[in-house]
């Protein structure tokens, strides 16, 4: 193993280096604080570094990552849109960013003001009764929307509720959170066009469903069409329908999941409203619920009287509390910063323009892949790279290729119910010329997969790290660095 | 021209696209949407804002706050104000890390990877365990999958969690272990201490894990050997929740034979921001590396065998195993997570020695003053930055008589036991000056 490429921070280190500046201790120090027993015996081994090789070396870690700055990131039911700066400006004023949730209400009124606001946003967004705050994610949010249609069942004393539908084509985290709300999972077909089955679903719905998990539109990319039929089905058997917000980035001021028949509603902040994925988190996953579900609600709501705003604790039937304090403030900061800077004619441009991208860059690849589904998209699409699998190149090896073009590539191998599926969100942030330059790398791909396979086939060429070796990162797991004894010669 | 500074689109482009799919307007594309759930008329939602006047409008919610940076302030209880090196926040607007997503894409995404390989290895240094995750939403639910984790593992259904730790985190894991039907049993506190007797006679076959946290929600030093001793009496697990920076000058849980270390390393970097977003923890010992929730990022080469990262072991995971997962995560806090190490690295490994001690010296000179001032504490030993202080008014008005002298005060713990509600915990940490400790005292004397 060669190491030359980039030292991880703790090879930097030397004895004696510091990177910090504290404050002088100002009062005496005394030793007999602790007991011996209790001290620690062999400091943590942190890194000794100064500030500038502190900032040299996370500046060439960021030089090693793709983000949407760096170019386009069309990762499907991610929504990769455009983090505005202005957001992250408003997040760390002071007054934002150096509040203490055990202040008193009357300390905290902006923020206060500002998570009403919020909620309400989101209630008109979704066509909801009532939104909480106070999910951390999108996974969070699904699980604390399964929990509330289950309080639901409970106080109905309708116990035999166990099950909860969910398609085949549904994001993993759907049944996972499923099984950790308590449930069964049980798997609906797709149709050949890509919608939910509804012979089948009328075969599966009973008094023992819980709840509908859907997306809509779907993570294929369509909407069902069919979405009236499906709330009656469910409906009409007791059971409640889940609205999974990931794909809300097509549906904004044009339909909204409260007037599909949706009772509960969980919306990804870090998705359709602009907030960082930051690598991978934190986001935010707000849930909006019916008239009938609010008494089950995490406490506390935040409301208004006469121009003052509390936090109302007074929810007796609540599932209980999902995450400490007010979920994730500074995140839904950022989101508000966006609703306001969007306005509803805003948002509204942004769904429209999100689906006219993704179907323009649909009927512009279809000639070059497989692509199973018909019907226009909403903002993401799906292809198959069943095609070029047959000449030896996979759907894997097309990613990696784009890579080299300076592309993260679009979502692979899932939905899974798409051969070889590259799942492909343009967003609205995107320009006309970007998106074509992305289709004609697309295009000289699926050429290359003809004419000069292995150029896909080994791909990529032009990244800091050829392909790396996931099987043994999996088989003989190192998930830390050890330091080295020195070597003697 | 568009209205809208985030939306490129021309009227051209957008003639030139819908010609391309072949449909004369917009609209056409949303055809499927059934007439009767197509919402007509406009959001109700406020009226879009330059940037400007947009500005100003959040500089006017922003300034209707109280901030802790404009006054001194004593609250702690989970949640701190400490010192954050101006490096973090340049280093986090690098906005390749920011604008990245989960790197599912290694080759292009190593600087987040190893960044995360870097924060787990601190977390493993601090805590004293083998395996630490990529970081978890933040402490409470941290602690909670922990114990869910615990009743996977050893096939049981009784988590058994002392009343000492955060009531928050004690609301999150009963709400979890309800949608789970597992139960939780609480451990009865004792003037701020877990009651060991009352743990031991708890304790059975049937524990799936034993939950403590330390310095505890009080502010305390716990037994954690005897209450070790105690959980590791039958097939069962020793969870304990700690504050990452406390570690920096005790002896880490892994040394006392905790199974589990988790909390949240807000302390390190990352502002309170009303509470969220923050950055749990997450470490086990080497035996339980394939039961971890979340995302892991381990060490590989690349096909020229040069050192590199990706996310591994990911059979545990939700987008592999679906409903067989062994929890529901998907995301992390990768970004927090970042904002610790960083921290973490400028601080080293005597600088976060020299502020947990600072924080510890602090507290305890606080604590001398006000005794010396004549006020009653829980207890005046054994604690790291934290203590209670016994008030002859209830805390609540305290503060607001604070609050009109220019400070912040402590947590009112009436807010969570009905008992408590002279009850005042007091965090004092490294930015707190001796001058102002000594001026709080007397406000603290005058208000009640």
């Amino acid at each position: 193993m060669t190491t030359n490429g980039q030292p991880l921070i703790f090879e930097y280190s030397r004895e004696g280096r510091r990177g910090h500046s504290l404050p002088e201790l100002d009062i005496d120090k005394k030793d007999d604080l602790l007991p011996a027993a209790l001290r620690r015996k062999k400091k943590a081994d942190l890194p000794q570094v100064s500030e500038l090789q502190l900032v040299r070396h996370y500046t060439a870690l960021s030089r090693r990552n793709h983000g949407v700055d760096s170019g386009f990131y069309p990762l499907g039911s991610c929504t990769m849109k455009y983090n505005p700066k202005v957001n992250e400006d408003v997040a760390r004023l002071p007054g934002f960013a150096h509040l203490h949730p055990y202040q008193p209400e009357g300390q905290i009124q902006g923020a206060l003001e500002l998570m009403y606001k919020l909620q309400r946003s989101l209630e008109a967004v979704t066509g909801m009764d009532q939104v909480t705050l106070q999910p951390a994610a999108g996974a969070h949010g699904e699980w604390t929307g399964l929990m509330l249609i289950r309080a639901f069942h409970e106080a109905n004393g309708d116990t035999g509720r166990t099950k909860v539908i969910v398609p085949d084509s549904a994001h993993g985290t759907n049944p996972a959170s499923a099984v950790v709300a308590g449930f069964e999972a049980v798997t609906v077909r797709s149709t050949e066009e890509g919608l939910v089955d509804l012979d089948h679903l009328r075969e599966l719905t009973g008094d023992d469903t819980a709840a509908l998990m859907l997306t809509n539109p779907n993570t294929l990319g369509l909407f069902e069409r069919q979405i009236t039929e499906m709330a009656d089905i469910i409906h009409g058997a007791g059971g409640k329908l889940y609205y999974d917000g990931a794909n809300s980035n097509a549906i904004l001021g044009m339909t909204r999941p409260g007037d599909m028949g949706f009772d509960v509603v969980h919306l990804n902040l870090h998705k359709t409203f602009t907030t960082p994925h930051g690598g991978g988190g934190p986001g935010s996953g707000p849930v909006g619920v019916k008239q009938d579900l609010v008494p089950y609600l995490p406490a506390p709501v935040v409301q208004e009287k006469e121009g003052t705003f509390f936090f109302n604790w007074d929810f007796p039937a609540s599932i209980g509390r999902v995450k400490p304090y007010y979920g994730n403030f500074g995140i839904n900061v950022r989101a508000y910063t966006y609703i306001r800077t969007m306005g509803p004619e805003g948002l509204r441009q942004v769904s429209r323009q999100a689906v006219l991208n993704a179907n323009y860059m649909l009927r512009r690849l279809e000639p070059y892949f497989d692509a199973p589904y018909k019907q226009h998209c909403k903002h993401e699409f799906v292809l198959s790279g069943s095609r070029q699998k047959k000449l030896g190149v996979r759907t894997l090896d097309m990613a990696k290729r784009l890579l080299d073009f300076g592309y993260h590539p679009p979502t692979i191998y899932f939905p899974i119910n798409v051969e070889e599926c590259l799942m492909i969100e343009p967003t609205e942030t995107e320009s006309k010329e970007t998106l074509d330059e992305f289709c004609d790398a697309m295009i000289q791909i699926a050429k290359e997969a003809e004419d000069t396979p292995e150029v896909v086939q080994e791909a990529p060429h032009h990244t800091v790290l050829g392909r790396l070796d996931e099987t043994t990162a999996a088989r003989k797991p190192v998930l830390r660095y050890e330091k080295q004894e020195a070597v003697t010669t | 021209m568009s209205e809208f500074r985030y939306l490129p689109m021309t009227e051209e482009d957008q003639q030139e696209m819908l010609q391309t799919i072949g449909v004369d307007q917009l609209e056409d594309l949303f055809a499927d949407v059934p007439d009767d759930v197509k919402f007509q008329g406009q959001l109700e939602i406020e009226p879009a804002l330059h940037e400007t006047a947009l500005m100003k409008e959040m500089n006017r919610l922003a300034g209707r706050n109280v901030n802790i940076k404009d006054y001194p302030s004593f609250l702690g209880a989970g949640v701190y104000e400490h010192y954050i090196p101006s490096v973090v926040n340049h280093m986090l607007l690098r906005s390749e890390f920011f604008t990245a997503y989960t790197p599912y894409q290694p080759e292009i995404s190593q600087g987040e990877l190893q960044g995360i390989f870097e924060f787990q290895t601190m977390i493993c240094e601090l805590t004293g365990m083998d395996i630490a995750n990529s970081s978890m939403y933040d402490g409470p639910t941290a602690l909670t999958e922990a114990a869910m984790m615990s009743c996977g593992v050893n096939k049981k259904k009784e988590i058994l969690v002392s009343r000492a730790v955060h009531p928050e985190s004690l609301e999150v894991l009963k709400t979890n272990a309800a949608g789970q039907n597992l139960h939780v049993i609480e451990v009865e506190e004792k003037d701020g201490l877990t009651d060991m007797d009352d743990l031991e006679a708890k304790y059975s076959e049937n524990t799936a894990c034993v939950v403590m946290q330390y310095p505890n929600f009080f502010g305390q030093l716990e037994d954690l050997e005897r209450a070790e001793t105690t959980a590791h009496q039958s097939k069962s697990h020793f969870i304990v929740s700690s504050n990452p920076l406390s570690l920096g000058i005790l002896q880490p849980p892994g040394e006392f034979g905790a199974d589990v270390v988790v909390g949240d390393a807000q302390p390190f970097g990352i502002p309170t921001q009303l509470g969220g977003p923050h950055c749990g923890y997450f470490a086990v010992t080497k035996k339980l590396m394939r039961k971890v929730p979340g995302r892991l990022v381990g060490q590989t080469t690349d096909e020229n065998g040069e050192r590199g990262f990706v996310l591994t072991l990911q059979a545990r995971e939700q987008h592999i195993r679906r409903d067989k997962a062994t929890s529901n995560i998907c995301s992390n806090q990768a970004l927090n997570a970042l904002a610790a190490s960083i921290t973490m690295s400028a601080l080293g490994k005597y600088g976060l020695e020299e502020v947990a001690e600072q924080n510890l010296q602090k507290a305890h000179y606080a604590a001398g003053v006000l005794q010396d001032a004549g006020f009653e504490l829980e207890t005046d030993k054994l604690f790291f930055n934290e203590f209670v202080v016994r008030l002859d008014t209830p805390a609540a008005e305290v503060n607001e008589r604070l609050m009109e002298k220019g400070f912040i005060g402590g947590l009112d713990l009436g807010r969570f036991y009905e008992n408590r509600r002279h009850d005042m915990l007091l965090a004092v940490t490294e930015l707190r000056t001796k001058e102002e400790i000594d001026a709080f005292a007397s406000a603290l004397e005058e208000s009640v």
